[in-house]
C-alpha cells in the first residue's frame, strides 16, 4: 500500500465553514426583517402572524416537495391537524401557549405519519391526487364532527393564557407576534440541521434517483415517511399558532386552496432551499393583502399569470429547480439504455 | 357537486325500488356527465401525457357561452351547444399554441403548476365579464319533460346526457381504433419521434387531439350544466373530480374512464341520497381506496 | 472450498419469453469473472435477477451459504451482495466525496440520523479519502458529478460499490461509454479491487476481459453456452456460431 503523500490528502478546507456562515447570516436576516415588521407596522400584527405561520406550511412542503421531490396538494391537511388539535385543546382547558404548540407539533406530526402512509403507496399523479383526497376527507371530517371542531362556524373565543406567565396575548398581537418569529427561528435552524445531516442527503438522493439509493442498500419508503413526520410537526405548528394567534380556527386551516397557494409560494421562493419558502410567503401573502382587498378575483388572475410566467421562465432559477422536483419523472441527463 | 335537480320520488330514505332506480338513473347521467367532461382530460393526460388541470376551465367557458347564447341572445339550445363547442375550441387555440407546446415533455409538477395558472386565470377573467352569480343554460321544452318509459318517468334531459355519453364513448372508441387518424394517434404516443420520421405530423395530431379533447369537455360542460353548475369557481371546484376520475380510471383508457364515471358517479350520488350531512366524506374515501388498491386506475396505461 | 455465492437453475420467464434459462453459476472469494455474450443474451437480466431487482420464475441465489432468493435488493445488498450500473446512476448535484461518505454511512447503518453530522467525522473521512484515493478520484472530490467527465463517473460508479465493503461485486460493463484513452484508469482501478472480493464483470470489451477474467462465462439467448478460460473463448465453436450467428454459417458453406 501506498503511502498517501501529504499534497494528495483531501485539503481540510472548511468548505463546511462558509455554509455555516451562509446559514447564520440568514438567520440574522429573518430576525432582522423580522424585527423590521414589528416596528414598521405595529397595525398589521395580526397578518404578519398569519404570515409567520403560513411560511410555517410552506417550510414543511418544501421539506417533502423540494427535498424529497413528492409533490403534494394536501400538505393544508396537517396544517389543519395542527390548528384543530390546539384549537380544541385549548377549549377544553389547556391555554398555555407552548403546549399549544407542542400539541399542534404532535397532531400535524401524526397527520403525516397517516399522511404519507397513504401517498407513498403511489407515485406520480395518483400520489398527487391522494394527496388531495385526503386533504378534502380532512376538510369533510371536519365538517362533520363539529361537536369538537365546529363545523363550518369553526371553533372561536380560544383564550390563550400569558407565555411563560408573563406576557399576555393583547389586542395588538404584539405577544403573538414576537412568539410566532422566535418559533419561526427556532424552527428554521432546526430544519437547517435536519437537511444538512445524513438524512437530508439521503432524501436528496432518494429525490433524484431512489434505485440508486436502494442499491446503496437503504430502503426509500422508511426515510420518505420519517421526512413526512417531520413535515407534519412543522405544519402542524403552523396550524397551532395561526389558532393562537387568531384565537379561531376555521374550516379554511384544512382545504385544497389552501394546499394549492401554499404550493405556489413555494414555487415563487423557489424550493429545496428552505430560504425560498420564506420569501415565497413573504411575497405572495403581501401582494395578496394588497390586491385582493381591491379585488378578489382580479388576484388570482394575477397569480395564474405569475404562475405561468415562472413555468415559463428561461432555465435556470426556479424553472430549474421545477426540473430538479421531478428529477426521477424526466428523461435523466446521462442518457438511459 | 349535484345540485337541488336530483329526482327524489321518495320522501324517506327507505330502500324502494323507486329510491333506487332514482338514485342509479341519476348516478348514470351524472356519470355519463362526469365522462363526457374528462374522457377528453384522459386522453391527453394518457395518450399526451400532458396533466390539464384546466380542463375543467374549458369545460365552464363553454358552459357561459351556451348560457350566454341561450339567455341573451335567445338562440336554440343545439345552436348554443355548437356555438360553445366551437367557440371553447378555438379560445383554445392559442393556449395550445403559445403554452401547453412548451411543457408537453415537461415534469408533471411543472404542468401542474402551469395549468393550476391557466385555471386561475380563467377564473379571473371570467368573473370579470360575466360576474359571480351562477349561470343557468336555459333547456328546450323538449329536454325539460319527463318520459315515460313504462317502469318510471325520467326526466328528457338526463336522457339526453346518457345518450350523448354513449354516442360520445363509441365515437371515440371508433376514431382511435378504426381510422386514420386514430392510428396516426396511437403511433405518436407510442413513439412520437419514430412516427415523426415515418411522415407523421406530431404536432398536428397534438393539435387536433387537443382540440378534440377540449371539444368534448365543452359539451360535457353544457349538457352537465345541471348537474355542476356554471360560476366562475367551476373550474377549480371540480378540478378534483375530474383529476380524480381520471386517476381512477386510468389516464388513456376509454373503458377505464366509463367505469371510474359511472363507479364515482354512483357513489356520489348515493352519499348525496342516502346521508347527505356526510357530504362528499365517502368520494374521497372511495377514492383513497381506489388508488390504493390500484395506484395505476383500473385500467390505465402503465406511466 | 466453498463457493462464496452460487446460483442455480436461475431462470425468468416474461409471458411465454424465456429471457433466462436454467443459469448455474459458481464463485470463491477473490475469483475474477467475465461475462459475456451478443447482445440481447440477457446479461444484464441475469444481474437484475441476482440483485433481486426482478423476481426469478425458478431457481436459487445462495450467498456466503445463505440462501438469498426470498430477500429484496437492498437486504441483498446490506447482505454484500453488490452491483453497479450499465448507465451511471449517480446524483448530479453531489460531489464524488459526498457520495462516498453517504454510501458509507449507510454501510454504518448511519445514514438515516438526523442529529449527527454529514461531513467530520474523521473515520468516516479517511476512509472516503482512501477509496476517492484508490481510484484516482481526489482531485475532483468536490467537484459535482455534472462536472466529471463520464470515465471519472464509472469510477465513482465502483468506488460506491467499494465503499459498501461488499463480498460479492457484479460490474455492469464498467468500460462502456467511456473513451479507449480513459479505459486504463477503469483497468487500473479493477486491478486495485481487494483481492478476497468475487468479481463478476459484464463486458464487451474483449481487451479488458483478457486481462481481468481468469474465467469467462459465455451467455447467449439467456443460457450459458460456454465456461472456461479466457484463452479458450475464441475457438469455441458454440460460442462463434452465437456472435455471428448464419454469417458464419453461411460464409464456411460458400
Amino acid at each position: 500500500m501506498q503511502v498517501i503523500a501529504p499534497t494528495e490528502r483531501l485539503a481540510a478546507v472548511p468548505s463546511l465553514g462558509k455554509r455555516w456562515l451562509r446559514d447564520a447570516i440568514g438567520v440574522i436576516l429573518i430576525i432582522a426583517t423580522g424585527l423590521a415588521g414589528y416596528w414598521l407596522l405595529p397595525d398589521n400584527l395580526a397578518l404578519l402572524t398569519r404570515v409567520i405561520a403560513i411560511a410555517l406550511l410552506v417550510l414543511s412542503i418544501d421539506l417533502i416537495t423540494g427535498y424529497c421531490g413528492v409533490a403534494t396538494l394536501g400538505q393544508a391537511a396537517l396544517f389543519g391537524a395542527g390548528a384543530y388539535a390546539a384549537g380544541i385543546a385549548c377549549v377544553n382547558g389547556v391555554t398555555e401557549p407552548l403546549t399549544l404548540i407542542a400539541i399542534g407539533a404532535v397532531a400535524g406530526a401524526v397527520a403525516g405519519l397517516l399522511m404519507g402512509s397513504v401517498m407513498l403507496r403511489a407515485h406520480g399523479l395518483a400520489q398527487l391526487v391522494l394527496s388531495i383526497a385526503i386533504v378534502q376527507l380532512f376538510h369533510e371530517a371536519a365538517n362533520k364532527a363539529s361537536a369538537y371542531t365546529g363545523g363550518s362556524d369553526g371553533l372561536a373565543g380560544l383564550m390563550v393564557s400569558p407565555l411563560f406567565g408573563v406576557f399576555e396575548f393583547d389586542l395588538w398581537g404584539r405577544t403573538a407576534y414576537l412568539f410566532g418569529l422566535a418559533l419561526l427561528v427556532v424552527v428554521f435552524i432546526t430544519l437547517k440541521f435536519v437537511v444538512s445531516s445524513p438524512f437530508g442527503m439521503l432524501c436528496r438522493g432518494i429525490k433524484e434517483d431512489p434505485i440508486r439509493i436502494r442499491a446503496m442498500g437503504s430502503f426509500v419508503f422508511p426515510v420518505l415517511l420519517k421526512m413526512f413526520v417531520i413535515s407534519g410537526a412543522v405544519a402542524g405548528m403552523g396550524g397551532a399558532l395561526a389558532a393562537i394567534s387568531t384565537q379561531v380556527v376555521g374550516l379554511d386551516s384544512v382545504s385544497f386552496e389552501l394546499s394549492a397557494n401554499a404550493l405556489v409560494m413555494l414555487v415563487l421562493g423557489g424550493l429545496g432551499t428552505l430560504y425560498g419558502a420564506i420569501v415565497g410567503t413573504v411575497i405572495f401573502m403581501g401582494f395578496e393583502h394588497i390586491v385582493s382587498a381591491i379585488n378578489p378575483f382580479h388576484w388570482m388572475t394575477m397569480v395564474g399569470a405569475l404562475l405561468i410566467a415562472v413555468v415559463l421562465a428561461a432555465p435556470g432559477g426556479l424553472s430549474g429547480m421545477l426540473d430538479k422536483v421531478s428529477g426521477s419523472g424526466k428523461a435523466r441527463k446521462g442518457g438511459r439504455a | 357537486m349535484l345540485r337541488p335537480s336530483i329526482d327524489r320520488t321518495a320522501t324517506r330514505p327507505g330502500y324502494s325500488m323507486q329510491t333506487i332506480l332514482s338514485i342509479a338513473i341519476d348516478a348514470f347521467a351524472y356519470g355519463m356527465a362526469l365522462f363526457i367532461i374528462c374522457i377528453g382530460l384522459s386522453l391527453t393526460m394518457g395518450l399526451m401525457r400532458v396533466v390539464n388541470l384546466a380542463h375543467g376551465a374549458f369545460a365552464m367557458i363553454a358552459g357561459y357561452i351556451a348560457s350566454y347564447a341561450a339567455r341573451d341572445l335567445g338562440l336554440g339550445y343545439a345552436v348554443a351547444i355548437f356555438l360553445a363547442i366551437i367557440g371553447t375550441v378555438i379560445i383554445s387555440i392559442p393556449l395550445e399554441r403559445l403554452l401547453y407546446r412548451r411543457i408537453y415533455g415537461s415534469p408533471q409538477l411543472t404542468q401542474v403548476l402551469m395549468t393550476i395558472g391557466i385555471t386561475f386565470c380563467i377564473i379571473g377573467i371570467t368573473n370579470y365579464f360575466f360576474g359571480p352569480t351562477l349561470k343557468t343554460i336555459p333547456l328546450p321544452g323538449s329536454l325539460s319533460q319527463p318520459v315515460d318509459v313504462g317502469f318510471k318517468t325520467i326526466a328528457a334531459h338526463r336522457l339526453f346526457v346518457m345518450a350523448c355519453g354513449i354516442i360520445v364513448a363509441v365515437g371515440l372508441w371508433y376514431l382511435i381504433e378504426r381510422t386514420d387518424f386514430g392510428i396516426k394517434l396511437r403511433a405518436t404516443v407510442d413513439n412520437a419521434a419514430m412516427a415523426d420520421a415515418l411522415g407523421v405530423r406530431t404536432q398536428v395530431v397534438y393539435a387536433v387531439s387537443f382540440a378534440i379533447a377540449i371539444g368534448l369537455a365543452a359539451l360535457g360542460g353544457v349538457v352537465g350544466a345541471e348537474f355542476l353548475p356554471i360560476e366562475p369557481y367551476y373550474a377549480l371546484r371540480y378540478m378534483v373530480t375530474f383529476l380524480v376520475v381520471v386517476s381512477v380510471g386510468g389516464a388513456g383508457s376509454i373503458p377505464g374512464a366509463v367505469v371510474a364515471c359511472l363507479l364515482l358517479g354512483a357513489v356520489d350520488t348515493t352519499g348525496r341520497y342516502l346521508m347527505p350531512e356526510f357530504g362528499n366524506f365517502f368520494f374521497y374515501a372511495a377514492v383513497i381506496a381506489i388508488v390504493c388498491v390500484f395506484p395505476r386506475g383500473f385500467l390505465g396505461r402503465a406511466q | 472450498m466453498s463457493d462464496l455465492f452460487r446460483v442455480e437453475g436461475l431462470t425468468k420467464n416474461f409471458g411465454g419469453l424465456a429471457v433466462s434459462r436454467n443459469i448455474s453459476l459458481s464463485m470463491s472469494a477473490g475469483e475474477r469473472i467475465a461475462l459475456i455474450g451478443p447482445n440481447g443474451a440477457g446479461k444484464t437480466t441475469f444481474v437484475n435477477l441476482v440483485t433481486g431487482q426482478i423476481k426469478p420464475s425458478a431457481g436459487r441465489v445462495v450467498l456466503d451459504g445463505e440462501d438469498v432468493t426470498g430477500l429484496g435488493s437492498v437486504r441483498r445488498v446490506r447482505k454484500g451482495l453488490v452491483r453497479t450500473f450499465q448507465v451511471t446512476r449517480l446524483f448530479s448535484e453531489m460531489t464524488p466525496e459526498e457520495h462516498v461518505t453517504l454510501t458509507v454511512l449507510q454501510r454504518e447503518g448511519n445514514a438515516r440520523r438526523i442529529m449527527s453530522r454529514f461531513t467530520g467525522n474523521p473515520e468516516v473521512a479517511d476512509e472516503v479519502e482512501g477509496i476517492l484515493f484508490t481510484l484516482g478520484l481526489l482531485d475532483v472530490a468536490r467537484r459535482t458529478v455534472g462536472e466529471l467527465a463520464y470515465g471519472q463517473q464509472r469510477l465513482l460508479e465502483i468506488g460506491i460499490a467499494l465503499a459498501l465493503r461488499p463480498k460479492v461485486l457484479l460490474l455492469d460493463e464498467p468500460a462502456a461509454g467511456v473513451p479507449s484513452s480513459d479505459t486504463p484508469r477503469i483497468e487500473q482501478a479493477l486491478e486495485r479491487l481487494p483481492p478476497s472480493l468475487a468479481v463478476l464483470m459484464i463486458e464487451h470489451d474483449m481487451d479488458l476481459v483478457f486481462r481481468f477474467a481468469r474465467r469467462v462465462v459465455v451467455l447467449a439467448a439467456g443460457e450459458i453456452i460456454f465456461e472456461g478460460l479466457p484463452s479458450e473463448v475464441a475457438a469455441n465453436e458454440k460460442v462463434r456460431e452465437a456472435y455471428l450467428g448464419n454469417y458464419a454459417h453461411a460464409r464456411s458453406v460458400a
